[in-house]
């Protein structure tokens, strides 16, 4: 099968035998109280540096974005008093009433609200990054994620434009650090999964906001959450990136929102971008013949 | 909570997520704001006059437990006709000298119990005589106060004009929602919600719980901010039930342990008071006056608790003739808090200091006295995990900067010795709950840092070596000290042989040697021996039962076998309130312990908090005291009454119901009493801690926004643990002051510009952020700006990866008078655009603000307020 046609099993395809089931992090930022803990987490276990010392004024984030030192990223968006209250969005991330349960406020007390949400690297089904690595050092893992091998990148950075979220980057130190020059990010924690263990973010992570797991039931879990929340009166949460039928093949790791993907910095309909380039060989691949033609034509007509 | 405990706040969520409401009451809108159901600002020092609200809100309105504040509470019992309240003398109890500023509390007591407390039994009355004034209260711990018996007149009717419970409806009569918006700024609306939320989660079926932290400790009335909530939860019937109950969140992870087995200077170990000099020349001296033998419950067995302390602290040389060594145990003389000591280094009454992990240059109010105070030490031993500004202040302190202090004068000679972090050593941590946790060494510390065990154990053997052939009485008590612990690896000695000495053995008799599997067991004739009674049965059966780690899923919902509670592994307190008078539970859902007629004792999920065999209709012969002379009614069993106290007649110094006070520096008259603050406040009057004035006095508008402190996620207290590591500094990088908009737009501020805040103190700069999350408050008919100031930053220190001017410099020092905590959460202000001024300018600009605002080490230290509103 092509490596840009949709699939199901990225692993197979990959040409993984008796493969384990796709691993995957459902994100639900309904519950993510803003901790940082998967940030600290994620550098302690892989040794990632620091990465800047500036503080940014985006409220509490101070991380700014993902990037090759930046393998978790939460995004704190502060919606004014104003703003909410005139917009008719659902002021707070109420967490959902069990059916026939009457709550008793309906979240529309602080006209203020304050998302906060986990970002990481999404595992896309249909991986640019992958696609366009010239060496083979991103490689498609046994349980469907996609991985940097560090000891083969060249530092080339053709992934880096291939990523439809920005969050693949090139270590740029500081000197003395692993790794420095070669294509950085989250694997995953490809290095606790061998071992049965659950990624150290989602390990860290208090509310458990972060769930690891089976892709497939994470999905299901996903959807109940979301419909939970849509009966509770969160009409604004939207699962992200849980879609196969997406641009990108559907992401190992998705999101629940209680906005617009643009809120929390995330392309709202994101395409691998390598989708074209099947079509852009077999036009070039015709323009090259037609041209190859031509030239024998102009050939064969001048030797006669 | 979310903010400063983010690990516990999962179980918030839990609870939420099984339909629980979150309410956040907070001058900030904070990440657990972000969460809540119900957010309420208010002013930053208000919380009395909402507290009151509230309880106006369920006396007026009927919605008490009535029969669990019958029978549970003090509500029926008749107080002193002597007794005056504040809504009667303007602010003030009977019983106020206006020399001393203290109350003589003589009247505030139950009825018959006057001339019995005059008699002699001062101290059993909570009362100190004249030359401890100031010294402070008795450290209470998990009870009240003792009384002279227990036989009190009562009226179950609740009408008798002078019964607790009526009292209480008067006194709290004028704390009406339109007083609440006045004070606190909060709409009375939005009050409504709280007050139904709150009233309509308690009951037979269901219970609520509040939660606080040192937002409400850090107050010149702060141990009254938590009567108000204790009042709430009695008259709700939320005490001793699953899911109610008052949760003090700590600043650290064994805050509660350092109580327990206790670093502050008025107590021994399980709340047993420190023996006070010139009263208590004898054991027996001491023992009458800790307790009352006619009084109800279990601490008239302190003598049993005490004996078994001097037995594992001197052992064999503990005998009944030399009163088991009570006579080396040290006397307090007067008041040796944190901050009086601190007072006492400027005046060089201090030679040295011991500073264990803690950064008092950053996270104790008025820095620069803390750093003032240090400079005039001949020693001191600094040891922490990093090197802190506390310990480098004499060379790069702010003080240092602006020429207010020179290295070359400074004689104290440093001691700074690397410590072993908690994954480097076994021990324990004690939380809230009182549950202790074992945590084992997972690594051996790096290079020089040990853990505080090994410092103390040589330190304390080196002395003795010393001391050896020493002749002097005084070196006695260190010379017949039991200090033999097996050491393990690298001489540090065995965590687990100190709990085991905590936990106590018997010394003679059959079961010599044995390890204690009670306090009950404990003895007052020498033949047992235990560091600390409440903690006796940690290690029961030979167990180290703190290290158990059962999960969740395979135990009871109680978890009992999770780590270990004290007291008997308790996971609530006070539980057989959990059951009604005759011993049934309140309701199914809120079943936890309860009277098993035909067994003939309580049973239930916990370890029953009561007599396991008296039954609910037991009633004591009159005068019988101790444990026997509870009835089977009386779940507080600490208590000496046996009942919950709304109305506290002794043991506080500063009125036995909670009043509104304003905080010492604040922008309002206060609109409740003629009185402004609280009266019996500890002050500090002197020119390294001046106060800027409040109504009625001028010069208030000089400093005219309220400034709080508090905590972010990303950092630890005064920045020890989180500024000198490279991830957890990146996340929080820069000091800042959190604004409006509206206060940004009328003073000028730009996001992510400097801004300078001035106190009476010093002024400092921050970087600005300008956010919705803080919201001006119409408070009086006035728009009350509040600024907010994470604490966690510092100047100087070796090596931190961030750093920045201390939000605590700001922080004057007043106390409350119980247990000298220091009034930080509330302060007056100015801001301005810009950052503040350097070198010399510095104390120039501050001295500028002071002559505008024509402040002298006087303002402020008025205790009773002139008639008259002078706004």
């Amino acid at each position: 099968m092509s490596r840009w046609t949709r699939t199901a099993d990225p692993a197979a395809d990959a040409g993984w035998k008796n493969a384990p089931p796709r691993k995957g992090f459902f994100t639900d930022s309904s519950i993510c109280i803003g901790c940082k803990a998967c940030e600290v987490a994620c550098k302690e276990w892989n040794g990632i540096p620091e990465d800047g010392l500036e503080m940014l004024g985006m409220s509490y984030d101070n991380t700014g974005s993902l990037g090759a030192s930046t393998w978790r990223h939460v995004a704190f968006i502060e919606q004014p008093r104003r703003a909410v209250a005139a917009s008719g969005l659902t002021p707070l991330p109420v967490v959902a009433a069990r059916p026939g349960e009457n709550r008793s406020f309906d979240g529309a007390e602080t006209g203020i609200r304050w998302l906060m949400s986990s970002d990481v690297c999404k595992h896309c089904t249909n991986a640019a990054c992958l696609d366009v690595c010239p060496t083979g050092s991103l490689m498609r893992t046994e349980f469907g994620t996609v991985v940097v091998q560090d000891d083969i990148c060249n530092g080339c950075g053709y992934c880096i434009p291939a990523c439809p979220f920005g969050v693949i980057d090139r270590r740029q130190g500081p000197p003395g650090t692993r790794n420095v020059g070669i294509a950085q990010k989250c694997t995953l924690c490809y290095d606790r999964l061998g071992d049965g263990m659950t990624p150290a973010c989602a390990q860290a992570c208090p509310t458990q906001s972060i769930q690891y797991g089976d892709l497939d039931e994470l999905r299901v879990r996903a959807q109940h959450r979301v419909d939970a929340l849509h009966a509770a009166g969160v009409a604004d949460a939207q699962l992200y990136g849980a879609d196969p039928n997406d641009g990108i093949g559907g992401a190992g790791a998705f999101f629940l929102l209680l906005d617009e993907p643009e809120v929390y910095g995330l392309p709202p309909d994101p395409v691998v971008t390598t989708r074209d380039l099947p079509a852009m060989w077999r036009t070039a691949a015709i323009a090259g013949a037609t041209l190859l033609a031509g030239a024998a034509v102009a050939f064969v007509r001048a030797r006669s | 909570m979310a903010e400063c405990h983010p690990v516990g706040f999962q179980w918030v969520m839990e609870a939420k997520d099984r339909g629980a409401t979150v309410i956040h009451i907070d001058p900030r809108f904070t990440r657990t704001s972000a969460m809540a159901d119900l957010y309420v600002p208010l002013r930053a020092g208000s919380d009395i006059a909402f507290l009151g609200g509230i309880i106006n809100y369920i006396l007026s309105g009927e919605k008490y437990f009535r029969e669990y504040v019958v029978s549970y509470t003090n509500a029926a019992t008749i107080i002193s006709e002597d007794f005056q309240d504040a809504d009667q003398l303007d602010g003030f109890f009977s019983g106020f000298d206006p020399k001393t500023g203290t109350y003589d509390t003589t009247s505030w007591a139950y009825e018959g119990m006057e001339t019995a407390a005059a008699a002699g039994s001062r101290a059993v009355a909570g009362r100190q005589p004249p030359a401890q004034a100031g010294g402070g209260g008795d450290e209470l711990g998990g009870r009240g106060a003792a009384l002279p018996h227990s036989e009190v007149r009562r009226d179950e009717s609740l009408e008798d004009p002078f019964c607790v419970f009526q009292i209480l409806k008067r006194h709290y009569a004028r704390y009406t929602p339109e007083m609440v918006e006045r004070i606190c700024g909060v709409p009375p609306d939005q009050f409504a919600k709280v007050c139904e939320a709150v009233t309509a989660n308690s009951g037979r079926e269901r219970t609520t719980s509040w939660v606080y932290s040192v937002g409400w400790t850090q107050h010149s009335v702060g141990v009254q901010y938590i009567r108000g909530a204790a009042i709430i939860q009695l008259l709700l019937g939320n005490m001793g039930r699953p899911g109610g109950g008052i949760l003090a969140l700590r600043g650290h992870a064994s805050i509660q342990g350092s109580t327990d087995i206790p670093t502050l200077f008025d107590l021994l170990p399980g709340y047993l008071p420190m023996p006070k000099a010139g009263v208590h020349g004898s054991l027996d001296d001491y023992l009458t006056s800790i307790k009352s033998d006619r009084q109800k419950g279990f601490w008239t067995a302190a003598d049993t608790y005490v004996v078994s302390l001097l037995k594992a602290w001197w052992g064999d040389a503990a005998t009944p003739e030399n009163d088991f060594g009570f006579g080396w145990l040290p006397r307090i003389n007067a008041d040796h808090s944190n901050y009086q000591t601190i007072v006492d280094m400027l005046d060089g009454k201090v030679e040295g200091y011991f500073l264990l992990g803690q950064n008092p240059a950053v996270g104790s109010a008025n820095g620069k006295m803390q750093r003032l105070a240090m400079s005039r030490l001949q020693w001191l031993v600094v040891r922490d995990l990093n090197l802190i500004e506390s310990a480098t202040f004499w060379k790069d302190g702010p003080e240092i900067a602006t020429g207010e202090m020179r290295t070359e004068d400074i004689a104290t000679e440093v001691f700074f010795l690397p410590a072993a972090a908690h994954t480097e050593k076994d021990g324990t941590f004690t939380q809230t709950q009182r549950l202790l946790q074992w945590h084992h060494k997972a690594v051996e510390p790096s290079g020089d840092c040990r853990s505080e065990l090994h410092f103390f154990y040589h330190l304390g053997r080196m002395l003795r070596e010393r001391l050896e052939t020493s002749a002097l009485d005084r070196d006695l008590p260190l010379r017949q000290l039991v200090w033999e612990y097996p050491l393990l690896q690298g001489d540090e000695p065995d965590a687990e042989a100190v709990l085991r000495e905590i936990n106590g053995c018997h010394l003679s008799g059959e079961k010599a040697g044995q390890l204690l599997n009670s306090f009950v067991e404990m003895k007052a004739d020498g033949s047992t021996a235990g560091g600390c009674w409440i903690y006796t049965g940690v290690y029961s059966d030979g167990v180290n039962q703190s290290a158990r780690r059962k999960p969740g899923s395979e135990q009871s919902w109680v978890a009992p076998e999770w780590g270990w509670a004290w007291p008997m592994n308790r996971r609530i307190l006070y539980n057989r309130a959990s059951a009604d008078p005759a011993g049934r539970p309140w309701s199914e859902r809120k079943a936890y312990v309860w009277w098993d007629e035909a067994a003939g004792k309580w049973t239930g999920h916990d370890v029953p908090d009561f007599q396991a065999t008296k039954a609910p209709t037991f009633r004591p012969e009159p005068g019988i005291g101790g444990p026997d002379g509870l009835a089977g009614d009386d779940p507080f069993i600490m208590q000496s009454d046996g009942k919950g106290w709304l109305y506290a007649p002794s043991g506080l110094l500063d009125g036995p119901l909670p009043v509104h006070y304003e905080p010492i520096e604040s922008p309002l008259r206060n609109a409740m009493h003629t009185q402004q603050s609280n009266p019996t406040r500890e002050m500090f009057p002197r020119t390294e801690n001046l106060s800027s004035p409040s109504p009625p006095d001028l010069g208030a508008e000089v400093f005219p926004y309220v400034v709080t402190t508090y905590r972010l996620t990303e950092h630890h207290t005064a920045g020890g643990m989180s500024r000198w590591s490279p991830y957890l500094a990146e996340l929080q990088p820069e000091f800042f002051c959190e604004v409006s908009p509206e206060l940004a737009a009328e003073r000028g501020l730009e996001h992510l510009g400097w801004a300078t805040i001035v106190t009476a103190r010093t002024a400092i700069e921050a970087r600005v952020l300008v956010t919705d999350r803080l919201t001006p408050l119409t408070v009086g008919g006035r728009v009350i700006h509040q600024i907010g100031l994470p604490y966690h930053w510092g100047v100087g220190g070796g090596g931190a990866i961030v750093s920045g001017d201390s939000a605590n410099d700001l922080m004057g020092v007043s106390l409350d008078p119980n247990v000298h905590i220091q009034e930080s959460k509330a302060a007056a202000c100015d801001i301005q655009p810009g950052r503040r001024p350097t070198g010399a300018a510095l104390p120039r600009f501050v001295e500028a603000y002071r002559q505008r605002a024509g402040l002298s080490v006087d303002t402020g230290t008025t205790r009773i307020t002139p008639p008259g509103d002078g706004t």
